[in-house]
């Protein structure tokens, strides 16, 4: 799986991908949402997904996450130990793998798990995979430290965040998803709910993960912070099924 | 792809097959289970989860097929080739079991005590005031207060029965723990309060587990893996989130569209 390489290796490549929901239930109707699409990332990139509603711009960070299998076309995510993994092909445990070391996905957002404070669902990706090189006190500072950052106040450090507004919310996901550095980024409008001020700091966030080297899909409907923040456009028009 | 061909599964299921009488109520099933995955079955009433779980928990003998599980020192074992002795002890060291209705799971006429320190009891230990110290340990660790290890579990709760239960199956350690329909029965609060828990110490102790439920939210919140059964056929497996957002098979899109927000 090593190719010779010109400049350095995509972290994530799209090839000729598409994506059909097959409605079983209402005749098998065939609901064609991306066609032959293509996109190749590469670190410190930050590319924006543009288009009006209904052109697969989710569709393609959940296609990129595994979420979502595609109906054709292949996904390479190039692993931390640089070997490119199709993870169309992927068995769930190696999505399993790459979710948790190589790509974060944030998405608008938080699935809440019942009883567990904003502190602990935010030091949580630290301490998956039975991996003891942190212990638990420690993944909480980290917590606290990014809880800090993006202005939760700490008398909610240690509630769940099921009551949360959408915007501290989203915030507790944000944070979920940076506390662990991963190469590749999916940002699901992650500014969507954000006032001015956690907005400021998220582009922060953004532009210094590029600096490092972090390659980043995103879709930013704001044009102020896709400016901010992106590298490049892609627009999703071009990959509309025409039936 | 070196990352998955180089861990070997705790538990390989291949081409497992039941019947009762000649009646056929699963068939064909394989998959295998890694170290602190957990893998959801789920499926309507009658879909054979229960039988198949029953098959891979060696509590029913199937009729034709393979489960093997990685017995520490020898490897993948294929569990219906041993005696069942060794089956026994597997059942009460590297594994547990936990019912549905708890009362199956205890023994509702010895105290709490009792009911969690009878592994390590069996296992040969003698020693009372270490039991004790055991028994105290797992009673805090499911949130039941250990001012009521002297009391039997029918003066418990549903709630505090199933979590008593727990403690009773992982106070050895076990790498792999059966739950039939853990969660179903008890209300709505008391599930979220197991839920969590369960998920807190299959992650502590990197345990796997094998749960049938019907109930995709609780898929969702324990497992990273689903497997989705119909008439005794495995019709999907795949990513939990996956195959619940993106439902392949016909009767994964009806299950999934029938309940509110899974």
């Amino acid at each position: 799986m090593t190719h010779p390489q010109t400049g350095p290796a995509p972290l994530l490549n799209m090839q000729g991908v598409s994506k059909h929901f097959v409605l079983h239930l209402q005749n098998s109707t065939d609901l064609p949402v991306l066609h032959d699409f293509h996109l190749s990332l590469l670190p410190g990139e930050c590319v924006r997904l543009s288009g009006p509603s209904g052109m697969g711009k989710s569709t393609v960070l959940k296609l990129a996450f595994g979420n979502y299998r595609a109906t054709q076309g292949h996904i390479w995510v190039r692993d931390t130990d640089g070997t490119p993994t199709d993870i169309t092909q992927a068995s769930a445990r190696t999505v399993l793998h790459l979710r948790s070391q190589t790509m974060g996905y944030v998405s608008q957002f938080l699935r809440v798990i019942p009883r567990v404070a904003a502190i602990d669902i935010v030091a949580e990706p630290l301490l998956e995979g039975g991996d003891a090189s942190i212990s638990p006190t420690q993944a909480r500072e980290q917590a606290a430290h990014w809880l800090t950052r993006l202005r939760i106040p700490q008398s909610l450090w240690q509630l769940p965040p099921a009551t949360f507004s959408g915007g501290e919310q989203q915030r507790i996901n944000i944070a979920r998803s940076f506390i662990k550095p991963r190469p590749l980024l999916l940002l699901d409008e992650p500014t969507a709910s954000l006032d001015p001020e956690n907005t400021q700091t998220v582009i922060e966030l953004i532009t210094q993960a590029r600096a490092q080297g972090v390659a980043i899909l995103g879709i930013f409907h704001d044009d102020h912070v896709a400016q901010a923040v992106a590298s490049r456009t892609v627009e999703m028009q071009s990959f509309k099924t025409t039936l | 792809m070196k990352y998955t061909d180089n861990t070997p599964p705790l538990m390989r299921v291949q081409g497992l097959a039941c019947a009762y009488g000649a009646r056929s109520v699963v068939r064909d099933i394989s998959f295998d289970l890694w170290p602190g995955e957990v893998l959801a079955i789920v499926g309507e009433s009658g879909s054979g989860k229960t039988t198949l779980l029953n098959a891979v928990a060696a509590r029913h003998t199937p009729s034709a097929g393979q489960v093997s599980f990685d017995m520490r020192d020898h490897g993948l074992q294929n569990i219906y080739a041993m005696t069942e002795a060794q089956r026994r002890m597997l059942s009460r060291t590297d594994w547990g079991f936990v019912h549905q209705n708890a009362a199956d799971g205890l023994r509702m006429n010895v105290s709490a005590g009792a009911n969690v320190s009878e592994r390590l009891m069996a296992l040969g230990q003698r020693h009372y005031g270490w039991l004790r110290e055991q028994a105290t340990d797992w009673l805090e660790r499911v949130e039941i207060s250990p001012s009521r290890m002297d009391d039997r579990p029918d003066t418990f709760s549903g709630g505090m029965r199933q979590r008593l239960q727990i403690a009773r199956n992982l106070i050895t350690q076990p790498r792999l723990v059966f739950m039939d329909e853990p969660t179903s029965g008890l209300d709505v609060s008391v599930q979220a309060r197991l839920l969590d828990m369960l998920r807190m110490l299959t992650r502590q102790m990197n345990l796997a587990a094998i749960i049938v439920t019907h109930d995709l939210a609780v898929a969702r919140l324990l497992a990273q893996r689903m497997l989705v059964m119909q008439n005794g056929q495995a019709v999907e497996t795949g990513l939990t989130d996956q195959v619940l957002d993106d439902p392949q098979h016909p009767y994964t899109q009806l299950l999934v569209s029938s309940v509110l927000q899974p």
